[in-house]
């Protein structure tokens, strides 16, 4: 089967000719957006005052979302928390600057847990989206809201998200779309309301691997306003799509395949290994022992972080704001204890402990020591092999239902895959390769930093099988 | 070593304090007994032996330098904040 014809690629052809009327197209675009979040409740707002652009670059005249905890000059951004309810910032995310400059148009900013702490996006005070195939299931986490519009939106469209831990490969999974979660550094971070400075990327979901190597293209790149950007080259990474992947090797993790994935999901990712040897890349088994501690570490630190970049918030400069009464402490005490959330709070008290004399030493620095170890057997994989392949969730969307009834370290334990690669700052990609009880799986592709035109290649042949 | 693991009363209390959030009794409760279970977890790291150095980053960042030049911002910095006074936020008594 021939990979999907990207309808952006057709619509950016369009606009370009001067084929599309695209004031039309944007009023038709809101409506419709509208309608889907009746059914579905991607957003968190929808701009109504987007137009079509003047500037005729390669996202001209077309329609981009965008996480609410990414900055958006004059549009509401709220990260998902009560605590920036009416937050309208006065500048632009530098990825925003991006998109505008290339002629793409801001559609509206979707949903996500609070501040990104979540798997299963109902950790928020606004809308919880609806997973398209089974309206009682979620659409995953934290970029929920991505993942659910990509899926349903009847018209060209593509996403920007962010990932700390996994936030676009399960909302990517979980909805049956694309997501791409650059290498650390990748894309700037400037205009980023932040959970985990040390591992938070902007990153793309897409109908299809074009879309999101289209996307990432545009928004990548140095970036003087953020110290922690990458000066390394940005290709057109869309010409890596269809490329020969005949001589890549591909490594399956076998830690990435344990008892607590569903077998029939990895049953179906050994089968996507088969037919990347079939089409003559070669596949062979890895051992990744240090992903089995992965997720205490990553908790450790992204709580840690958390914890430091939530003290900000006080009440008075932003956001949540109420009558002068009491001290500082009380004010400041007050506002927070009555905007945060539930899982919030819980990653404050736990970042707070975790950062305390004598734990901090015990187990903190420990846990980013473990983080070295994690790389360097990263590292060791790649020296061996082009690609890791693995599945990218270890269960099908969950019911709301049952989302309710696990407890913290549960909901944590669903991240086992995505953790490693993402505290390593390892570029991933994923690509959905069918459906059990007629629910979207997906296949996680990894590579080494900066790598990302070999996951696009590979994923390009995937979704051809 | 102490036992880090366990969270009671008075620590949950002295978090707080640290943290800046006014709980419920309970809400400590949950909170105490929920931190409890994710520490219990947690501790699995002592089984690594970490004899390397801390990544602080996924990798080697080096310090980025720039003069030290003050520069306007294009945005007003008070349009968020509903208390201002004379082009300052106005906050609470700090002491």
């Amino acid at each position: 089967m021939p990979a999907p014809i990207s309808s952006v690629k057709q619509h950016l052809e369009r606009a370009k000719a001067g084929e599309a009327n695209l004031a039309t197209f944007i009023k038709e675009a809101l409506e419709k957006s509208d309608s889907i979040q009746k059914k579905y409740g991607p957003f968190v707002t929808i701009n109504r005052s987007a137009k079509p652009s003047t500037k005729k670059g390669a996202l001209f005249g077309l329609p981009i979302s965008v996480k609410d905890c990414i900055c958006t000059k004059g549009l509401q951004s709220t990260a998902g928390s009560k605590i920036l309810e009416g937050y309208i910032p006065p500048f632009n995310a530098t990825c925003i600057e991006k998109v505008e400059a290339a002629g793409g148009i801001i559609l509206g900013k979707t949903t996500q847990d609070e501040f990104g702490f979540g798997t299963f996006n109902v950790n928020t005070k606004y809308s919880i989206p609806k997973n398209p195939f089974d309206t009682e299931r979620s659409c995953g986490g934290s970029s929920g809201g991505a993942g659910c519009l990509t899926a349903v939106a009847d018209f060209p469209h593509v996403a920007i998200a962010e990932s700390t831990g996994g936030s676009i490969t399960a909302p990517a999974a979980f909805t049956g779309t694309v997501g791409l979660t650059p290498t650390y550094g990748r894309i700037s971070r400037y205009g980023l309301i932040d959970y985990s400075n040390s591992m938070d990327k902007i990153g793309v979901i897409g109908r299809c691997v074009y879309d999101t190597a289209l996307l990432l293209s545009v928004i990548s790149g140095h970036d003087p306003l953020d110290s922690t950007s990458s000066s390394q080259p940005v290709p057109d990474f869309t010409s890596f799509i269809g490329k020969d992947v005949s001589k890549l090797r591909i490594g399956l993790p076998k830690e990435y395949f344990s008892e607590g994935v569903d077998k029939r999901i990895s049953k179906a990712v050994h089968d996507t290994a088969d037919r990347l040897e079939a089409l003559g890349a070669s596949v062979g088994e890895v051992s990744m022992p240090m992903t089995n501690y992965a997720l205490p570490s990553y908790y450790l630190i992204a709580m840690s972080e958390a914890s430091t970049n939530l003290a900000k918030y006080c009440g008075l400069r932003y956001g949540a704001q109420e009558d002068i009464e009491g001290n500082f402490e009380e004010y400041f005490s007050k506002i927070r204890s009555e905007s945060f959330g539930e899982e919030a709070k819980r990653r404050i008290l736990l970042g707070t402990y975790s950062r305390m004399a004598g734990f901090r030493d015990a187990y903190y620095l420990k846990a980013l020591r473990i983080r070295t170890k994690i790389i360097e057997e990263f590292k060791a994989a790649f020296g061996k092999f082009d690609a890791l392949l693995s599945p990218s969730m270890p269960i099908l969307p969950p019911k709301f239902s049952e989302i309710a009834k696990l407890t913290p370290i549960q909901v944590y334990g669903i991240d086992m895959l995505t953790i490693a690669p993402n505290m390593s700052g390892m570029p991933t990609l994923t690509v959905p390769i069918g459906r059990i009880e007629k629910l979207p799986i997906g296949v996680q592709l990894i590579a080494d930093q900066f790598k990302e035109g070999a996951l696009v290649s590979l994923g390009s042949a995937i979704e051809g099988f | 070593m102490p036992d880090y693991w366990k969270i009671d009363k008075a620590l949950i209390d002295r978090i707080c304090l640290i943290a800046k959030l006014t709980l419920t009794d309970k809400e400590k409760e949950l909170y105490m007994k929920q931190l409890s279970d994710v520490l219990g977890v947690f501790k699995q790291l002592d089984e690594v032996k970490a004899d390397v150095a801390p990544s602080f980053q996924p990798y080697r960042l080096e310090n980025v330098w720039r003069d030290d030049v003050v520069k306007d911002t294009d945005w007003d910095s008070l349009s968020n904040s509903k208390k201002t006074e004379n082009g300052y936020f106005k906050g609470p008594k700090i002491v």
